[in-house]
């Protein structure tokens, strides 16, 4: 047993759900009790879908359970495909159904269906939602990919999208751009937009574009097995990822590397003097393995932020994660448990982070601008406009997404100088926000803001040691209050630590101004 | 007297029910009661459901989680309990400021036949005096959304202490600024001493005896109607206090209850009164004549069939609830005009066909049909809204109204070519 308040990832049925809302002519038969159904508004309201996900859920009640579960579920099965006639059935058990053992792939089989039926094995009380999907999306291609002769022209599949997904939508239509100026058709995308007669065709393909190893990964393996398929593995993320991405492309396929940049902005911005205020702000990274480790490489070198945080909350990605984190210098936070990420974020005041809807939270809660780089993700993270995260444009709205949480380069100084102006104060925050997230009050006591001392348990902050008896006399306590906020964090801890190594146990506004500029740089 | 809807036939349906458990009453629960926690035993999913139909999420300090059961847990009923043991001990460490600790039971929990009032009873005694651990079920096999608020409400009667003061208790948790409304007009006719439950903290829990007289607030609150009269409480039966109709009828059944003349009470509460009337009047305007079709989800659909048939000017086409108490929701059944179907449970795909065979002007359904039904041209008013935003009494009665009239005028200006409408909120 885990107590757990928010979390990352859902069930993995919720992950198996993904996949069938994603594709055409899919069908999918749940075994599962009355409120399972909460995960279609997951779609209809999180994504603005207008159709509803394709699922029909057998709504078992306690009542039922001593009489003919297995009965319900049969006639679930039965009156779906009458009603919905899909061209291929998935069938698996929620969490509860997995406990009441009736085995749906088993009644389904049985049922002399006239369309394939796909059972789903999803140990809900084992794995997530990411498994769920990944499972899902192999299987299907399991049971209906077929060997096939490959196209005359060279042409590959892109793996790896669901509905739900965080600008899938719009990733898949920027890489298809980019494969197609390359002279590449694009056979299938899967799962999203792929009917089950489209699966069957996967084999057509010469190779592999997997976007999102997180959910499509068993199925580009198996591809790769059974027919042959190899895999382009980098993920393009970022304008060096995208070039690299091309080349490997270009490589497998025997097509020149052609990338069409004239919409490429995101260099000529991030060299453009206004930017020089972004060079070494300190930023905190948390994601999905994949967006993580992605966004590590663009804010170092696409950026010139300075990475004090990377980690990720689906273990299946962990090892990659820590390799690239040793990289960095870092230590790689693996957890899915979110008090350990604000703990870590509030210990390493970051001045951005780069996170999920949760580190959002975290960030409103501390004080501390954020942007979104991977799901889970909510309703303000589906636009409208078209907003990819991969390829050319992806590169242009990793920079404006990152970028504008921040206090722009001259207000910046503006504030700094005129920290004491009623109205243009810190408090203020970044003049193009209407309105902005509180800072963290500042207290105070000698350590830092801690999120809700109540609710979170409070691992020893790495490194903040005994910042606990350093005391911040009153005079240096108002200096610091004269920093901006969006700094005092960072000036806070540099001086407790700075503090702390001259063994001093007291910090007046001469501490404060030696340790500045010992950390100037 | 007429019978209204009470002798219209229920149409009974089986099938998928597109409804929340009653987990999700925590969402409004652990906000009423500010010294509780709410912990779920449960799986992942119930963990998952929470935070998403919580919407936005409440970061700031949730005051209920989920014990995620696992694998080791389903292997040894033991280990479950010892693991039990250890999270909330570790949680009642970490938040001395609770003094409620509600066990929540799941589908899981429920099907694997952990007994949570075991382990309610234990760690009772293990934390008293300073915290009292109660347990109820918000699973989806026993609960339909509101009713885990029934469910938590009906726990905690039997441990509400005794008492023989002549008192009125009022049930059912409402929002604190229409809790405070409530307070004011009671005292206003003359009730001075008035209990709540759930009351905000443990401290101020009520007592009961043979001398309470209860008023529900909601329509949904069987279990603890049945807990209450096991206590020897009286119920003092009324239609449910939504709209300017339900409203008066409500406090007139307490002031009559209480010995309280009609005159007494029609000059209390003549100046609200009026007001809610002429604010709903206004708002009804864009209701008048359109129709109404409700998707089971609140129990609270009976009640405000009732107010947009008779307020509003509604006509109603089907009333679905998940469960239709025979007792509870008698009045509102004897107000409705005859007319409306009355259907009972789900099969969704064929209220589906229903509603699309009605095309009824608003489609009062669940967050997971709204948009679907909106792409299909109807339009919608999400049910949940009506459960978590406050609706009752006067002051409330045009927000109720214009909870269902925003969609349609929104529709109406959004229309290519329809005249624009006066920003009139």
């Amino acid at each position: 047993m885990k107590l757990s308040l928010w979390t990352y990832e859902g069930p993995p049925h919720v992950g198996a759900i993904r996949v069938a809302t994603g594709m055409r002519n899919m069908h999918m038969v749940l075994h599962a009790p009355q409120g399972d159904t909460y995960a279609d508004l997951l779609f209809t309201m999180i994504e603005r879908r207008n159709h509803r996900p394709p699922v029909t859920y057998t709504t078992f009640q306690a009542r039922d359970l001593g009489a003919d579960t297995a009965g319900l579920f049969k006639d679930a099965c039965r009156a779906a495909y009458e009603r919905h006639r899909p061209e291929a059935l998935l069938v698996a058990a929620s969490c509860t159904a997995e406990l009441i053992q009736d085995d749906p792939g088993g009644l389904a089989a049985s049922m002399g269906l006239p369309v394939p039926v796909i059972p789903l094995e999803l140990p809900s009380y084992q794995r997530k939602e990411n498994f769920g999907a990944d499972e899902a999306f192999y299987q299907i291609c399991k049971a209906l990919a077929k060997p096939m002769p490959r196209t005359a022209q060279v042409s590959c599949n892109i793996l790896g999208a669901t509905a739900l997904g965080f600008r899938h939508r719009d990733d898949v239509a920027e890489i298809r751009q980019i494969l197609e100026r390359m002279g590449i058709a694009v056979n299938v995308t899967a799962p999203l937009d792929a009917a089950p007669s489209d699966i069957a065709r996967l084999g057509q393909a010469h190779f592999n574009v997997l976007l999102y190893p997180e959910t499509g990964e068993q199925a580009a393996r198996w591809l790769q097995r059974s027919f042959g398929q190899p895999c382009i593995g980098t993920v393009p993320l970022g304008v060096g990822a995208t070039r690299r991405f091309v080349q490997e492309v270009a490589t497998l396929a025997g097509a020149a590397p052609i990338l069409d940049e004239t919409r490429l902005r995101q260099p000529w911005w991030s060299a453009s003097v206004d930017s020089t205020y972004l060079t070494g702000k300190r930023v905190f990274i948390f994601g999905d393995g994949t967006h993580a480790m992605a966004a590590a490489r663009v804010a170092r070198d696409e950026m010139g932020f300075d990475v004090v945080g990377l980690g990720c909350y689906n273990r299946e990605q962990a090892r990659p994660l820590r390799a690239l984190a040793r990289e960095f210098g870092l230590e790689a936070l693996i957890s899915d448990d979110y008090l350990e990420v604000e703990a870590a974020i509030a210990d390493l005041a970051p001045e951005l982070i780069l996170g999920t809807q949760m580190e959002r939270h975290i960030g409103k809660r501390l004080g501390i601008p954020c942007a979104v780089i991977s799901a889970p993700v909510h309703v303000q993270d589906f636009p409208a406009r078209y907003s990819p995260q991969m390829g050319i444009e992806g590169a242009n709205v990793l920079f404006d997404t990152w970028v504008h949480p921040l206090v722009m380069g001259l207000e910046e100084h503006l504030l700094t100088m005129f920290r004491e102006d009623f109205e243009f104060h810190d408090a203020a925050g970044p003049s193009h926000h209407g309105a902005k997230a509180q800072p963290a009050p500042s207290q105070p006591q000698t350590s830092q803001a801690q999120p809700s001392p109540a609710a979170a348990p409070q691992p020893a902050p790495a490194g903040a040691g005994d910042a606990g008896n350093i005391v911040w006399l009153s005079d240096a306590e108002r200096e610091l209050k004269k920093i901006p906020f969006f700094v005092r964090g960072k000036a806070r801890r540099n001086t407790e630590s700075f503090a702390q190594t001259r063994g001093l146990s007291e910090i007046s506004v001469d501490t404060l101004y030696e340790a500045k500029a010992h950390y100037a740089r | 007297m007429t019978r209204g809807c009470l002798d219209t036939p229920v149409i009974k349906e089986r099938g998928q029910h597109e409804v929340f458990c009653g987990l999700t009453s925590i969402i409004w629960l652990h906000r009423k009661m500010q010294d509780a926690f709410f912990l779920v035993v449960g799986s992942r999913t119930c963990a998952h459901l929470l935070q998403s139909a919580a919407g936005v999420m409440i970061f700031a300090e949730p005051r209920f989680g989920t014990a995620i059961l696992e694998e080791k847990d389903l292997a040894g009923m033991a280990d479950a309990n010892a693991e039990l043991d250890r999270e909330v001990a570790t949680l009642l460490q970490r938040r001395p400021d609770i003094r409620q600790l509600f066990l929540v039971g799941s589908c899981p929990s429920e099907v694997i036949k952990l007994d949570l009032a075991r382990a309610a009873e234990r760690l009772s005694a293990q934390f008293a005096p300073h915290v009292r651990v109660l347990n109820f079920s918000g699973s989806g096999i026993e609960t339909t959304f509101t009713q885990g608020e029934d469910t938590c409400l009906a726990s905690m009667v039997p441990a509400l202490p005794a008492s023989d003061a002549h008192q009125l208790l009022l049930v059912g948790a409402l929002p604190d600024v229409v809790e405070d409304q409530a307070r004011a007009l009671l005292a206003q006719i003359g009730i001075e001493t008035v209990h709540c439950l759930p009351a905000q903290r443990a401290d101020a829990t009520p007592s009961i005896g043979p001398n309470t007289k209860y008023a529900l607030t909601q329509p949904f609150l069987g279990e603890t109607h049945a807990a209450l009269q096991r206590r020897g409480a009286r119920w003092i039966a009324a239609p449910t206090p939504l709209g300017v109709e339900g409203t008066t009828l409500w406090l007139m059944a307490i002031a009559d209850a209480f010995g309280i003349s009609r005159a007494q009470v029609e000059a209390a509460i003549a100046a609200p009164r009026a007001r809610a009337q002429a604010a709903v009047a206004r708002v009804a305007e864009t209701l008048q004549g359109k129709s109404a079709f409700f998707m089971p989800d609140s129990q609270m659909e009976p009640a405000l069939a009732r107010f947009l048939q008779r307020e509003c000017g509604m006509e109603i086409v089907e009333i679905g609830t998940p469960y239709l108490h025979a007792e509870l929701h008698r009045p509102e059944l004897a107000l409705l005009a005859a007319g409306p179907r009355l259907a009972e449970g789900q099969d969704v795909e064929r209220q589906l066909d229903r509603v699309r065979a009605a095309r009824p002007d608003i489609t009062v359904c669940g967050l997971g049909l709204a948009n679907p039904l909106e792409a299909e041209g109807l339009t919608t008013k999400w049910a949940i809204e009506l459960v978590f935003t406050p609706v009752h009494l006067f002051e409330q009665a045009a927000d109720l109204a214009g909870l269902f009239a925003r969609p349609i005028r929104r529709k109406q200006i959004l229309a290519p070519g329809a005249p624009k409408m006066e920003a009139a909120e």
